[in-house]
């Protein structure tokens, strides 16, 4: 049995997670001060409302998962994307303070609307900078990060950084036009419309620069027979944006939102076949960075047991709130 | 004073950080009991009051669990910024209590709270009582998980390092899960947020007796606070008394410096007023009890408490810290004592609700536990000094490598300003929910509890 193996699937598993989850609560921030009115806004955020800090959790397991499972990498890839990882979490703080303040607040609450959308987007924007920068790379000697505190900033990392926000963006808006109805609605449709094609122009341009810039990616991708196993990725990308487009155009209201979510599955799946099996590319590989068996089978025993318990009540409290939030109806009263 | 360096500078953020975030889970763990006592009742006896009380700290809870869930959320990655040689060479024996942490209560206190605060109308009462019921033990649990870890840190037991790999290797997990500090540390830790908690109920319940309001709830809510106190100060010492023994244990440095006690002896004053000077290695201004300390440490005029001499100079805590902010928390610990038996003495006087200077002392003392709180973890944290992982990892050599010193002070003083300004802001909206004060059940149902989460009323225009 291979523990780095399975380690890494669990935590490839977790962040993927938190991407679905997170992703269209971050994406309804972005969205925000785009919204036709207040009342529009209030709907938004109490749409994300109950359901935000178990999606961030998420990420805190993606953080505590690596220093489980790969302290190693853990201790490299921290210290070199000081600076990114600072931005995110100063987002982060606005943003979720804001669920607090924002109602709260009478004469302050623009304050807190700006808390809400500058944290979203910079958080958005941060983590696909993070994403960017690991696909180039770090400079690693002796098991340390040995690179520059602005390595990780390139023109690449800031396309992998705004190709995140749109993305983001287009999961909110699709998860909106399931949440909501109406003026509102037609709103988020639009708005659907167009940041999928923004998605996808990024998309597009990220797959065509990344084996261009690491020939052992194009090499993944392109060498011998691998293609036939790996088409289906660009593929099945093609089919699910049809299908978002179908959605949107027949005014299906779930449709939209789960294509949206596989088009990130796919776009996720590609990033593993790229880096695979490394975990701080170029040279740190998932066995390199493993934590000692003693730890990774105590770890993973907890995994097993509680990762369904918390699936399972997961998906409890999303059945709680599920709906459509109106005024009427909603979690708060007008 | 050494230079300003990195190391310096990431434990001042660290501290910084770890200090801000406390605060809230002190209130969040204590809270979340009262609620799940005022709902039970609400459930039984069907008097609105308790749905009332409930509805008012519910509030309170949810503004102050959103600012501990930031400033958590900092927190768990400051270890790889800051601390990356530490987390390499730790992580196998701290990331699992870490992850445990956030897999058993994280993730059930974040998936329940969506419920407590806004499914009120959505599940029926008992499974909202559940919901607040798993909260409260989600709080709980996440204390025990990380207390464990940062006891490791004082008391590192069932590990081994590894010089090959360069990492800790886990032994036997119960032994780490359980080292020798860690059921003190629990205990007194949990007493602390409890005590803390009621203080903050007294404190705004007493202000509302003060301000005349709703009298009958502000009663309950201060009787029960008072109970609560009278309760919690005596253990709260007791506790302490048997962490205090506990330490002189396995951490007999420590002690010295909180004791002030430079020479190993017999018969060791308990020093009331001192101010150690670190490089004389002698008190200033001391005044003491003759044979107080060897008498609490060792139950014996004769008994030998250690003193700092018997280590390098180099392996001493800053002593002036550790001293001073212990004689802070035990302070404030006898003054809990003594509030709690006056209010006993008043309510059997029956003058419990009448007493001004009763209402007016609970209202002073509202922020009084998060001091002593900070100072209990002043004492352990500067005092495990110059290690992260007592005897065997300096905190010198646990930081990462190399993170420059500009990016940490930029980013310490970014922390000071924001987390100030959030701070200012979490005050102001406390401030105007007490003073707005427990709002009346209105026309409808009482269950319709869509107001419960201050971020959700609509103000009306
Ligand atoms: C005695 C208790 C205690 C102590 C010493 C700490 N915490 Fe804490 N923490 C809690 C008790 C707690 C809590 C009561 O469980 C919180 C407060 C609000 C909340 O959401 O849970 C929390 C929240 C919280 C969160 C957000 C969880 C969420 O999103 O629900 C994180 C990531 C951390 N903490 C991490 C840390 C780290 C890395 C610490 C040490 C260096 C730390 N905590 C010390
Ligand atoms: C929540 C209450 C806590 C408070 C108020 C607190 C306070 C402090 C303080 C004041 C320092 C600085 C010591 C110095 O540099 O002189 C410090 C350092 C540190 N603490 Fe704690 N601490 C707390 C909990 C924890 C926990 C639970 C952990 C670990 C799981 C932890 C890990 C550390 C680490 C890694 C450092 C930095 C290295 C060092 O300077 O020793 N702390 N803390
Ligand atoms: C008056 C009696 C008290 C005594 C004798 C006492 C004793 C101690 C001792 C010896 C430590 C350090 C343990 C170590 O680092 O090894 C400690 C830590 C601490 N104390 Fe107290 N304490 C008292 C009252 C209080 C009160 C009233 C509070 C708060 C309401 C409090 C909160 C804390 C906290 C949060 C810590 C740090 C965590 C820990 O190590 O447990 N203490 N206490």
């Amino acid at each position: 049995m291979d523990l780095a193996l399975i380690a890494a699937i669990a935590i490839a598993a977790g962040i993927l997670i938190y991407i679905v989850l997170d992703g269209f609560d971050l994406g309804v921030g972005i969205l925000f001060p785009f919204a036709p009115d207040d009342r529009s806004r209030d709907m938004m955020m109490n749409s994300v409302a109950p359901v935000w800090d178990g999606n961030e959790t998420w990420l805190i397991l993606g953080g505590g998962g690596l220093l489980v499972f790969f302290p190693l990498a853990y201790s490299i890839v921290l210290p070199a994307f000081y600076m990114p990882i600072m931005s995110l979490l100063f987002a982060l703080i606005f943003r979720g303070v804001a669920f607090e303040f924002r109602h709260s607040a009478h004469t302050s609450q623009h304050i807190w609307d700006k808390a809400f959308f500058w944290g979203s987007l910079i958080a958005a924007f941060s983590q696909g900078v993070l994403v960017g920068a690991l696909v180039q790379g770090i400079t690693v000697v002796d098991g340390r990060f040995a690179g520059g505190m602005f390595d990780w900033l390139t023109p690449f990392s800031l396309l992998t950084g705004l190709g995140v926000v749109v993305g983001y963006g287009l999961q909110g808006s699709t998860w909106l036009v399931m949440k909501t109805e109406n003026e509102m609605q037609d709103w988020a449709r639009r708005a659907a419309v167009m940041l999928g094609g923004g998605l996808l122009i990024v998309l597009g341009a990220v797959s065509i620069l990344t084996p261009l810039l690491r020939p052992a990616i194009a090499e993944r991708w392109f060498g011998g027979i691998n293609i036939l196993f790996v088409a289906p990725v660009p593929l099945l990308t093609l089919c699910f944006a049809g299908l978002l487009y179908y959605g949107l155009f027949t005014k299906r209201e779930v449709m939209p939102f789960i294509a949206s979510i596989a088009l990130f599955v796919l776009a996720f799946a590609g990033l593993g076949i790229s880096l695979f099996p490394h975990i701080v590319p170029p040279s740190v590989t998932i066995w390199d960075a493993a934590a000692p068996p003693s730890s990774m089978i105590f770890a993973l025993i907890g995994v097993a047991i509680t990762l369904p318990m918390v699936l399972g009540y997961t998906v409890y409290a999303y059945s709680v709130f599920k709906g459509k939030v109106s005024a009427e109806g909603g979690y708060a009263k007008h | 004073m050494p230079p300003i360096d990195v190391e310096i500078l990431a434990r001042l953020q660290f501290a910084f950080t770890v200090s801000f975030h406390i605060l809230f889970p002190t209130l969040t763990i204590g809270l979340a009991a009262f609620l799940v006592i005022l709902e039970a009742r609400y459930l039984r006896s069907k008097d609105d009051a308790y749905l009332r009380l409930y509805r008012f700290w519910v509030k309170v809870f949810a503004l102050t669990f959103g600012m501990g869930v930031v400033s958590g959320l900092v927190l768990s990655y400051q270890f790889g910024t800051n601390w990356s040689e530490y987390s390499r060479i730790s992580g196998p024996v701290l990331g699992p209590l870490i992850g445990f942490e956030v897999l058993t209560a994280f993730f059930l206190e974040a998936g329940f709270l969506g419920v407590m605060l806004f499914g009120w109308d959505k599940v029926g009462p008992r499974l909202h009582f559940l919901a607040t019921c798993l909260v409260g033990f989600g709080t709980s649990l996440s204390a025990f998980w990380i207390l464990s870890a940062n006891s490791w840190m004082q008391t590192p037991a069932g590990a081994h390092f590894d010089a090959a790999l360069g990492t800790f290797v886990a032994d036997d997990w119960l032994a780490i899960i359980f080292n020798p500090s860690f059921p003190y540390r629990f205990m007194h830790m949990m007493t602390a947020s409890f005590l803390t908690s009621s203080l903050v109920i007294a404190g705004i319940s007493a202000f509302f007796l003060l301000r005349h309001d709703d009298k009958a709830l502000a009663r309950k809510g201060f009787s029960m606070a008072m109970w609560a106190i009278v309760i919690l100060a005596p253990l709260q010492i007791f506790l302490g008394d048997l962490h205090g023994l506990n330490t002189l244990e396995h951490q007999p440095t420590k002690v010295a410096a909180m004791e002030g006690n430079w020479e190993t002896q017999s018969r060791a004053p308990l020093l009331l007023f001192a101010i150690p000077d670190q490089k004389a290695e002698t008190n200033h201004l001391e005044l003491g009890i003759p044979g107080g300390a060897s008498l609490i440490l060792r139950h014996s005029l004769d008994g030998v408490v250690p003193g700092l001499k018997d280590v390098a100079a180099e392996d001493r805590p800053p002593v002036g810290i550790v001293f001073w902010s212990f004689r802070v928390m035990v302070g404030l610990g006898f003054i809990f004592l003594a509030v709690g038996a006056y209010g006993l003495y008043a309510r059997w006087r029956g003058t419990l609700y009448t007493d001004k200077w009763l209402a007016r002392a609970c209202l002073t003392l509202t922020p009084a536990g998060f001091i002593a709180t900070l100072a209990g973890w002043f004492v352990t944290e500067v005092g495990r000094q110059p290690y992260t992982i007592y005897g065997l990892l300096r905190s010198s050599d646990s930081i990462s490598p190399i993170v420059s010193a500009s990016a940490v002070a930029t980013t310490l003083t970014l922390f000071i300003i924001v987390y100030g300004g959030l701070f200012g802001a979490y005050l102001y909206y406390l401030i105007k929910l007490v003073r707005a004060g427990t709002a009346p059940i209105s026309g409808q149902a009482p269950e319709a509890m869509q107001g419960a989460r201050p971020g959700l009323v609509v103000p009306a225009e």
